[in-house]
């Protein structure tokens, strides 16, 4: 019936939008287009963002001083090991792609929806059922093994860690299907006019990311699979015990978990070009750079899981051969920070929101990136090795960089996603927030470690308090910034002033030839794409052609209705409808 | 410990800790001034370059070889420098002087023991004499997790595996009491698993190692359960002083009712205690996990009744 009543309500008022199309929540559960599902995508992972940073606060106020305790010593290592588990395997390796990348991936290219839309679908559910796995670990024991799973302590955890493990493995389908999906997209889907040279780098970034996933998802999965076998069968593969070898299981652990690391920062990487370009109104410099090296990083990222293991025992040649190859790779990140730096350069710099995580971001990632060669020098990680040093390096890049490049990039799509624009001065207090709070955390944390603090204590000496005592204060003032940003997220879904088609006056195709709420088929006629991503200089639609002070690029101050709809890029001859 | 760290590290009491330091302060201020660097041309260029009406229409720029060459040269020549130091230190960690003086390391979950070549050992405490290199074989024990060997203050760190032994090398430089952490998570006792590190002048350590050495034959049974309460680690989880821990206090135990999960009980006598030691998990008190004590089974006949024996001294 309410169905019933919007359509009759659409055909006279409103435009057939894909939020006001097919609202019935079957018809949200069976959907196939991209934009719902990255939705289904984004209410999961804000959900599992929200437990596992609560789990986060739990874990600062324990460590907040040395006798003040909320939990024993075994509801400490169940907290920050579920904390890690569902960050990293649960949220930030599958958010950017999962949400953006499936929102926003097929509108940068011009097509109607990814290559798959069931396998898309698809994967959600195969998501949503890790989910259910995770759930079921946590009622059938405790888990207490940290997100490393390192053996043989985790082999005599009992079931809890047989479930989660089987999550991961089950979830590390989910992206294996949306990596697959992606990759042929992009090959088959482009728009005419579309080269490659002309793809969003945001797309680039995505096209990295999925080779990644496709390559390395399957070795984590073995190695989930061999875990369970070991404890199931008995039979000796890293437990030592039963004749296993547990340095085997850290091999096969980090040659995927160091990829995954690339999983999370390219399309962050991505996001930040996008931004940067958009917000500078310039061309990326260097954009072939960018776009290749994303690519290289993805291929050399499987050559150097071993500077995770430079104390365990591993041979001395191979942790100098990882460190070496550590570097190199390190190389193309810096170029990448110099580039976005180098945009812009006579350009006209607009400090919306967005830009303001995108810069958060650079200054963040650089340390995270600095911090990384700090450890990756083979004397010094001796030292910096499994303590808070490392958990600082870590959160600098994961937080500092792709969990702020995934705000930046919501902010930045937001209007897009909701067709409603979020309170802009409560964006720039949140984004300062979320800046001072990650700072005043997690640079502690770094003279935390390299005074020696081990990690994953629940207890530790006296001289570590006052740092603790800084950090827990810090993660409040983070909390309290992101706490903003779910509030007026939800205000603004509701009160949120309407946006126009390109608040921003972007360039890309998302934003110039999409309705301001995107049409349930993206675009009304296939685009056919004449220049570049960022060419603003040839991009006259963007600013209404004549320059007349019309601009569009201000919609989220003006009056969106005032403006007239921009001329969108041409279309391409009409295809064979079967096509 | 005389507190004369830096704001980055901590006191420095062995000969490779001055190298990994000038390494590290060499990273620390190259990385401070390249970020200074990136930060100071962001916000300069995001103040020059602010957008100053809605119509800007910047022209595009021309991408610099010559800048674009030179941030790819100059931080790989860095970066290259960087590696060759740190795999130089690693060198010097790895190898240790034919002649160090050898203590072997046993981790258990949740302790240290050491034992010397003159047959001295000690539980939690390594005793070291300065200026004279040491090596520790470390292993941990028969089905036990992994652990770490880390001393902070001499800038070394080993991993320790069940199945194998690994070693590390250092030589203190000065007399003082310093740390010991385990740093590869073992379970709810690891951030209990600590030792103290006592580094003596080299005359003192020589009458110490010389008069530490016990001839456990010579102990009464009671004194010998003492010792192999502190050895095995029992202290761990099992107080003495009726305060709770991951196991049940010993004061007390023994002839007192015991009652299980499963509704049974039954009184705390010699042949309980010795199946309790031996196969911990036949019986588990009410309250508490299985799996978490490990099998003592590897004692000798005379340490499981000395342990017994301690046991019942505790009311
Ligand atoms: C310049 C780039 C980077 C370099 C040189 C680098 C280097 C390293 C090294 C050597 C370690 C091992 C340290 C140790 O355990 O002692 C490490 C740990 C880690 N890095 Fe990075 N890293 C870089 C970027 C990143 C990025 C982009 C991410 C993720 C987005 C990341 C995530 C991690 C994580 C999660 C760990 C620790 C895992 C754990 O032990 O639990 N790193 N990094
Ligand atoms: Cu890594």
């Amino acid at each position: 019936m309410e169905a019933a009543a919007h359509a009759a309500s659409q055909t006279d008022a409103e435009p057939r939008t894909y939020l006001n199309h097919e609202t019935s929540l079957w018809e949200w559960l069976t959907t196939k287009d991209h934009k719902k599902i990255g939705i289904m995508y984004l209410i999961s992972l804000a959900v599992v963002f929200l437990v596992a940073g609560l789990l986060a606060m739990a874990v600062r106020l324990e460590l907040m001083s040395p006798d003040f305790s909320i939990m024993s010593a075994s509801q400490y290592n169940q907290t920050f090991t579920m904390h890690g588990i569902m960050m990293v395997f649960l949220f930030i390796v599958p958010s950017i792609p999962a949400i953006l990348g499936n929102f926003v991936l097929p509108l940068q290219i011009g097509a109607k929806d990814v290559a798959f839309p069931r396998l898309n679908l698809a994967s959600w559910y195969v998501y949503i059922a890790g989910g259910a796995l995770t759930v079921t670990a946590l009622l059938v024991g405790e888990l207490s093994t940290g997100w490393t799973f390192y053996t043989p302590y985790s082999s005599q955890q009992g079931t809890a860690v047989i479930f989660m493990t089987g999550a991961i493995f089950v979830s590390g389908f989910a992206s294996i299907f949306t990596g697959l999906n992606f990759i042929v997209t992009i090959h088959k889907m482009r728009a005419p006019g579309m080269t490659w040279n002309r793809l969003p780098l945001f797309v680039w970034g995505l096209y990295a990311t999925s080779i990644v996933q496709v390559l390395a998802t399957p070795v984590v999965g073995i190695t989930m699979l061999l875990l369970i076998l070991e404890q199931t069968l008995q039979i000796g593969i890293f437990d030592p015990a039963l004749g296993g070898d547990p340095i085997l299981f850290q091999h096969f652990f980090w040659f995927y978990s160091h990829p995954a690391v690339y999983i999370m920062i390219l399309p962050a990487f991505g996001i930040l070009s996008e931004l940067i370009a958009t917000f500078s109104r310039q061309r990326i410099f260097g954009y072939r750079a960018i776009a290749l090296s994303s690519v290289a990083i993805a291929m050399l990222g499987f050559l150097v899981w071993g500077h995770h293991m430079f104390v365990s025992g591993q041979s001395a040649i191979s942790s100098i051969v990882f460190s070496l190859i550590t570097y190199l790779i390190g190389i193309p990140s810096g170029i990448k920070i110099f580039n976005w730096i180098a945009t812009m350069y006579k350009g006209s710099v607009w400090l919306q929101t967005p830009m303001l995580y995108a810069l958060s971001f650079l200054f963040l990632f650089t340390i995270g990136g600095l911090t990384g060669i700090m450890v990756g020098v083979l004397g010094v990680d001796v030292h910096l090795h499994d303590t808070y040093f490392v958990v600082g390096h870590f959160h600098y890049v994961m937080m500092g960089g792709s969990v702020i490049a995934l705000l930046g990039g919501m902010h930045y799509w937001w209007p897009k996603i909701t067709g409603r624009m979020y309170n802009e001065t409560l964006g720039k207090i949140a984004a300062g927030l979320v800046f001072v709070g990650f700072n005043v955390t997690f640079f502690t944390q770094l003279v935390l470690g390299s005074q020696g603090m081990p990690r994953r204590y629940y207890e530790y000496v006296d001289r570590f308090a006052e740092l603790h005592m800084i950090s827990t204060i810090g993660s409040f003032i983070l909390a309290s910034g992101l706490f903003l940003v779910l509030g007026y997220a939800l205000h603004s879904l509701f009160y949120g002033k309407k946006a126009p088609q390109n608040p921003w006056a972007a360039a890309t195709l998302e934003w110039t030839n999409v309705a301001a709420i995107p049409d349930p088929h993206n675009f009304t006629s296939t685009p056919l794409v004449t220049r570049g991503p960022y060419d603003f200089h040839k991009a006259d639609e963007v600013f209404g052609g004549s320059g007349d002070g019309q601009a569009r690029g201000d919609g989220a101050g003006s009056d969106a209705s005032r403006l007239a709809p921009p001329e969108a890029a041409p279309s391409a001859p009409k295809e064979d409808a079967s096509a | 410990m005389n507190d004369s760290g830096t704001f980055w590290l901590p006191e420095a009491a062995s000969t490779v800790a001055a190298e990994v330091d000038g390494l590290f302060y060499f990273v620390y201020w190259a990385s401070a001034i390249i970020f200074v660097g990136v930060v100071a041309a962001m916000i300069y260029l995001a103040y020059k370059y602010r957008r100053r009406d809605p119509n800007d229409r910047p022209e595009p720029v021309e991408e610099s070889r010559l800048l674009e060459i030179s941030w790819i040269v100059v931080p790989t020549i860095l970066v290259l420098l960087v590696f060759t130091w740190g795999f130089q230190t690693f060198v010097t960690l790895q190898t240790a002087p034919p002649n160090a003086y050898q203590i072997q390391g046993q981790a258990y979950s949740y302790g240290w023991n050491f034992e010397y070549p003159e047959g001295a050992q000690t539980t939690d405490e390594l005793y070291l004499p300065a200026d004279r290199p040491v090596q520790v074989r470390l292993s941990s024990r028969e089905g036990d997790v992994l652990h770490s060997f880390y001393l902070p203050q001499f800038r070394v760190k080993q991993d320790v595996l069940p199945n194998r032994y690994t070693s590390v090398w250092f030589e203190a430089t000065e007399p003082g009491t310093y740390e010991l952490f385990c740093t590869e998570y073992c379970g709810v006792g690891h951030s209990q698993m600590l030792g103290e590190v006592n580094v003596l002048p080299a005359d003192e350590f020589d009458e110490w190692v010389a008069e530490a050495g016990i001839n456990e034959d010579e102990l009464s049974l009671v004194e010998l359960g003492e010792l192999q309460y502190q050895r095995n680690g029992c202290q761990g989880c099992h107080s003495l002083d009726g305060s709770a821990m991951a196991g049940p206090t010993f004061q007390g135990l023994y002839a007192s009712e015991r009652a299980f999960a499963d509704a049974s009980s039954v009184e705390a006598d010699e042949n309980y205690l010795r199946e309790s030691i031996i196969e911990p998990d036949a019986k588990v008190v009410e309250g508490y996990g299985s799996g978490i004590m490990p099998s003592f089974a590897h004692l000798s006949e005379r340490d499981v009744t000395a342990l017994v024996e301690f046991i019942k001294e505790q009311q």
